[in-house]
Parts: structure tokens; sequence; C-alpha cells
């Protein structure tokens, strides 16, 4: 199992890379699965909505108007029945494939298990959603599925007599049940979206909407199938024949040709496995959690960063329990905790130059501390000789940066580059302990905690507290995002960067800052 | 701003996707069943009378029950199973045993059962035991039908309109 996930994760990484190279990492599809996952639901609920108003809901007249839909306004309602399709199954796509990324970059665990959890009854509404969808037409596609559909309820011992009796003949046609469909259509739906608005509850800044380039992409590609390629009904459904040969949405109904091999009590017992696997998947080994973050009352002031700073919501300001002046203090969720350190680099109070016997900041993972984090900066520093000394600080979850043979590259591993509070690079800068510093996090877009590149970036360009001070020369400093695959790309931009701070005239701490310029290159 | 060569090759990757999502959203076709054949579903819910008959009651038993439940009659409510036959063409293809439906067994007996045929003339002859009686059937019906391809012959079941009845 543990092979299987590898490879998948490798065959992510590639795909990633080539999507990189086509979309940018700003419009890469797969760092945006979820978001694209609203985006199609918004254009499935906007042109159901519309298509709604010319359906007849009757078993008897809904398929004429859903023809009408089609051909007799095809300028209008039949490209909204098309969007109304393709976004359907590129829903599916989306929701898949963000299942699978998920699951093979472990971002299903521990306190991420909450959003993995309520995912798991979305995959049943969606596909409640979409099979409903193709019975309403009521063609010879929603013959078949609405027949199938039946009988593998019909396989649980819970109905008297068989629901598909309602499907039984022409002349004993039951509309009870398709009118049923109808408002399930609508009603799954609506219950799918709350539920997708759980999803995202945990999640602090979530996203919800793809990048505008991204979503005008797609929206025009949605439109260019529906122009080219329109959504037309089968044959109108006649029971008193056998709908023998039907062309399936094989994004909806892939399991339906496995009713005709296997019993309906075998594919629910196959669909209920799946769930409950699906279910129980976070508590699966292996299992490790670092401990999650610590508020050190003393140092903390109840200043709010970390709140704001959080990707995951698990830190709030509650009343003082110490008796202290201050009148509110940071409380952790240990439930909610990722332990991605990203708190501890909002605290003010994690800053290297504490002269204190223990540097003790406001907030910190016990598991990495931001002592040990001076300390091992300071001695991985030792020992650096040459020119263009360069300490890199590789994110944990990102290309591995082992211990670089090279005398003038010194390499210390964070949990995230989120987790870097701004003075370690003032600290080893400022003291001319290096001539550059490399930050080596995720790939661009895809921070393994959600916001820990945002943060990076915006606190180096001073627009997040805290600051990157103005003093430090910002061509010391170089970011490179990269996928675990870029072990390669990762030492050329080392190399490069170096080469770079060659050119340089000086140490670091002498250097004339463009106080205007606060952007950091991006190799 | 996006480069020529980058909006090219996203026009290539949106096309790709639409092209995936196009064709899997209608094809390629099922074959859900062999078009040559033809179906004949037996299908139908019906009641068979209660298991025991009801009885009456005596009077000591019934001075032993409060006066707003004092019934002459005990009726059991649990029903027989159905026993159902079907023969196409002097072959017995299908005999089973229905039971009730209900916890307490007092429901209606449903079958649904599909026999995919050869289209063409067959003697189609049906058969129901629905009451106590431990031999022979209550209900049967016989005729030829002619079945065409892909056709969904129906075989149902109405106590209350004479039985059997071809769709």
């Amino acid at each position: 199992m543990a092979g299987i996930k590898r490879l998948a994760r490798t065959g992510f990484e590639y795909l990633e890379s080539g999507l990189d190279v086509v979309f940018g990492p700003g419009w890469n599809p797969l760092y945006y699965l979820g978001a694209l996952g609203w985006f199609f639901y918004w254009i499935v609920a906007v042109s159901g909505i519309y298509l709604y108003i010319f359906f007849d809901s009757g078993v008897r007249d809904a398929y004429e108007s859903v023809e009408y839909i089609t051909h007799t306004q095809w300028y209008a309602a039949g490209i909204m029945r098309s969007l109304h399709r393709y976004a359907s199954d590129a829903l599916v796509v989306v929701v898949l494939l963000h299942v699978a990324r998920e699951y093979v970059t472990d971002r299903y665990k521990d306190a991420r298990r909450f959003a993995w959890l309520v995912g798991v009854p979305m995959l049943w509404l969606l596909y409640a959603s979409g099979i409903s969808g193709y019975w309403v037409v009521w063609d010879q596609l929603a013959q078949y599925v609405a027949i199938a559909t039946t009988e593998w309820l019909d396989s649980l011992p819970f109905f008297g007599e068989p629901i598909a009796r309602n499907f039984l003949h022409e002349t004993v046609l039951s509309g009870r049940f398709f009118s049923l469909m109808v408002f399930i259509h609508i009603a799954v739906p609506l219950i799918l979206l709350f539920v997708m608005w759980i999803h995202i509850q945990r999640h602090m800044h979530p996203r919800v909407n793809p990048p505008k380039g991204l979503a005008l992409g797609s929206l025009v590609m949605m439109l260019g199938l529906s122009l080219v390629y329109p959504a037309v009904s089968q044959a109108p459904a006649n029971l008193n024949q056998v709908p023998s040969t039907v062309g399936l949405d094989w994004f909806y109904l892939t399991l339906y040709p496995l009713l005709d091999v296997y019993s309906g009590e075998v594919l629910w017992v196959v669909a209920i496995a799946t769930t409950a696997l699906l279910v129980i998947m976070p508590w699966l080994p292996p299992r490790y959690r670092a401990a999650t973050a610590k508020v050190d009352l003393p140092n903390c002031n109840g200043c709010g960063r970390c709140v704001a700073d959080c990707p995951y919501s698990a830190i709030t300001l509650e009343p003082r329990s110490d008796g202290d002046y201050h009148p509110k203090e940071a409380v952790v969720n240990a439930a909610k905790c990722v332990s991605c350190g990203i708190c501890a680099a909002a605290c003010p109070t994690a800053s290297p130059y504490r002269r204190r016997a223990a540097l003790v900041p406001g907030i910190e993972l016990p598991g990495a501390t931001i002592a040990d984090l001076r300390r091992t900066t300071t001695e991985a520093l030792e020992d650096l000789t040459g020119q263009a000394r360069v300490l890199v600080y590789g994110c944990q979850t990102g290309v591995p940066m082992n211990e670089s043979q090279d005398n003038g590259v010194a390499v210390v591993t964070v949990p995230c580059l989120g987790a870097l509070p701004p003075s370690f690079l003032d600290f080893v800068l400022s003291r001319n302990l290096v001539e550059g510093v490399l930050l080596v996090g995720c790939r661009a877009g895809d921070c393994h905690y959600r916001l820990g590149q945002e943060w990076t970036q915006q606190r180096i360009a001073k627009q997040r507290d805290p600051y990157l001070p103005d003093r430090i020369p910002r061509e010391r400093i170089a970011i490179c995002w990269v996928g675990i695959d870029q072990k390669g790309k990762t030492e050329a931009r080392l190399h490069e960067f170096r080469n770079r701070l060659r050119e340089l005239a000086g140490p670091p701490s002498n250097a004339q800052q463009d106080t205007a310029s606060t952007q950091v290159a991006e190799i | 701003m996006v480069s020529p060569g980058k909006i090219f090759m996203q026009a290539i990757a949106y096309a790709g996707f639409a092209a995936l999502i196009g064709y899997f959203s209608a094809s390629p076709e099922y074959a859900h069943m062999d078009p040559k054949l033809a179906l004949i579903k037996l299908s139908f819910s019906h009641a068979g009378a209660p298991k025991t008959e009801c009885r009456k009651l005596g009077q000591e038993e019934l001075n032993e029950l409060p006066p707003n439940m004092r019934r002459l009659t005990d009726c059991p409510r649990e029903r027989v199973a159905l026993l159902v036959e079907l023969d196409i063409d002097g072959v017995l293809v299908y005999r089973d045993w229905r039971p009730p439906s209900g916890v307490a067994g007092d429901g209606a007996s449903a079958v649904y059962e599909r026999f995919p045929v050869q289209p063409g003339r067959h003697k189609v002859t049906v058969r129901l035991r629905d009451s106590r009686k431990s031999d022979g059937f209550d209900w049967e019906y016989a005729d030829a039908v002619e079945i065409k391809p892909r056709q969904n012959f129906v075989i149902d079941f109405r106590a209350e309109t004479g039985g059997f009845k071809f769709l």
C-alpha cells in the first residue's frame, strides 16, 4: 500500500511539474482542485436554475420539455444544459483528484481528518445529485438508470414492494417516483452545498475560488465544449422496450455495468466497505503526530498575531487565566493544530536576538522550538568557509535537503518556511554569518500547510507582521519553491544564487539597502 | 502577462480536458442486454392468505381480557409465503417461495424477476399458490405469445382484476 502511495505521489509530482510549465504555479489546476470543485458546482447550480424554468417535471412531459431546451432554445437553454452536464462531470473529476491528492500527500490525518471525514458523505451526495439528474430527462438512459437504480435499492431488505415496479411497463407507469427524483435532484445538491460549507469550516482563508485566469479558462473551456459538442438526449424512454444499449456517462455511472455482473447485495457491500475504509483511513498506520503548539503565558501578551496566521483556525484569544494585566491570551485547540509552527514565526517574541537564558516565545512547537532553531542555525554556520556562504532553510515537507558536501553551504530544516521567524534572516545576514540565505519550500502555490508560502512572502515584503527589517538587503535572500522530485533543480538554483552572491560587493551588513525594494528573488 | 506560448499550451491542455469530459459523458456505449434478445419480467406484489384461520375465543379467555379488548375471534397476522412458478415453452424457469414482508410477516409478498429470452413465439405459463393448501395452485394462466426483439414482456398479477395479466 505504501508503495502504491509513493508511486501515486511521484505521478502527481510529474503531473504538477508539467502543469507548472503550462499554467505556471499561480494557475496550476492541481493546486486548486477544491476551488475548482466549488467553481464547477456554481456553474451547475446557475445553469440548473435556468433549466428548471423550462423543465416540465411530469414524467409524460419531461422529455418534450428537455427537447425544447436542447433544440428550440439551443442558443441559451441548450448551452445551459450542456454546461450543466459537463460542469457536473468536471466536478467529479476534480473531486476524485482532490481526494487522491490529499491522500497521497498525507493531508487527511490528525487535525485534517475533519475535512476528510466531512468529504466522505459529500461523495455520496455528489453521485446522488448526478444520477438523479440523468433520471429526470426521461430518455432511454434515464429509463436504464431508473430501473437499474431501483433494482439496486430493492436488493436492500427495507422495501416491502419493489420500487422498480414503478417502471414496470408503459401501461402502469407511475409518476410518483419520477416526481420524487425531481425533488431529490434539487434537494440533494442543496444538502451537498451545506456539507461543502462544513467541509471548509476549519480552514482560515479557504480557497473557494480559483484564480481569475484559471476560472476564466475553465469557463471558456466549458462554453467551447458546449458549443462544439452539445449535450443531447437519447431516444425517449419506452418502458415497453428494453434500453439494451445506452450511452453511459462514465463519470457518474461507472459502477452500473457491474450490476449486470454482480448482485445488488454484493455492490452494496462493496460501496459500504469502501465508505467505511475512507472513514477509518485517518486512523490507519503509519500514525505519527508531532506535538501541537504550546502557549507560554509569561511570554504571551495576547497580541493575536498567531491567531491571524494560523491556517487551521486552531488558536483563539481567550480571557487571561493567569492574572496578568494583558486582557487576552492565546489558546491552542490541539484537535485542530497540525504542528506547522507558523504561529511561532508570527510571535514577536520568537527572536534569536533575545538574551534571556532560555529563549521561550509566547507560542511554539515543543518538538521544534525557537531555541532549537537558533542553536541548529548557529551550529550549522560554525564551519562555513568560502566566499559565498549560504544558509539554506528547507521546508520539512518539501524537497529533502541533506547536509551539503560543500563547505560554503549549510542546511537547516524547519517544519514549514512559514515557521521561520523573519528575524532569523536578519540574525544571520546582519551579523555577516553568511553572504546569503536560500529558502527552499514546497512547490509554488502548494504549501503543505496551506498558507506558509503566502505568509513568508508577505513578511519578507513587509506586508505582514512580523516584518523583515529594511536593513536586510533582499538580494541576499532567494526563495526556491520546488516539488519533492526536483532536488536537481534546487541544487542548480543554489549554484546560481551563490554565483550571484559572488558578484555582490562587501559583506551583507554593509550593503546599501534600497528601502523601496522589499522584493525577494524567486529562483 | 501570459506569453503566447503559454496560452497555446494552456489551450491544448483545456482542449484535452474538454475532450475527456465530452467523450466519457456519453461514450463508449454500454450494451446492457443483447439487442437481439427480449426480456420477460415477472413482477407483482400480493398478500397471501393468513397463515392460520381465525379462532373463536372461549368465554374464559374473553374474561381474562380487559373489557375494551374482548374481540370474539383471534386472527393471527402472519401470512403464508407465496409459491410462484413460471414455465416458458414447458420448461420450468422459476419456482420460488416468496415470504411475506414486514417484521410480523403480515405484509405482501413481492416478486421481481427477469428472464432474457430469444424473440419469437413462446408458451408462457405462470402459477401462484397464495392459500394455506399444501398442494396445487390457486391461480394459473397460460398463453402463447409473440415476443419481439428488445420487448419488455411483463407478467403482472392483480387478484382484484382476475389474476395474472400479460402486458
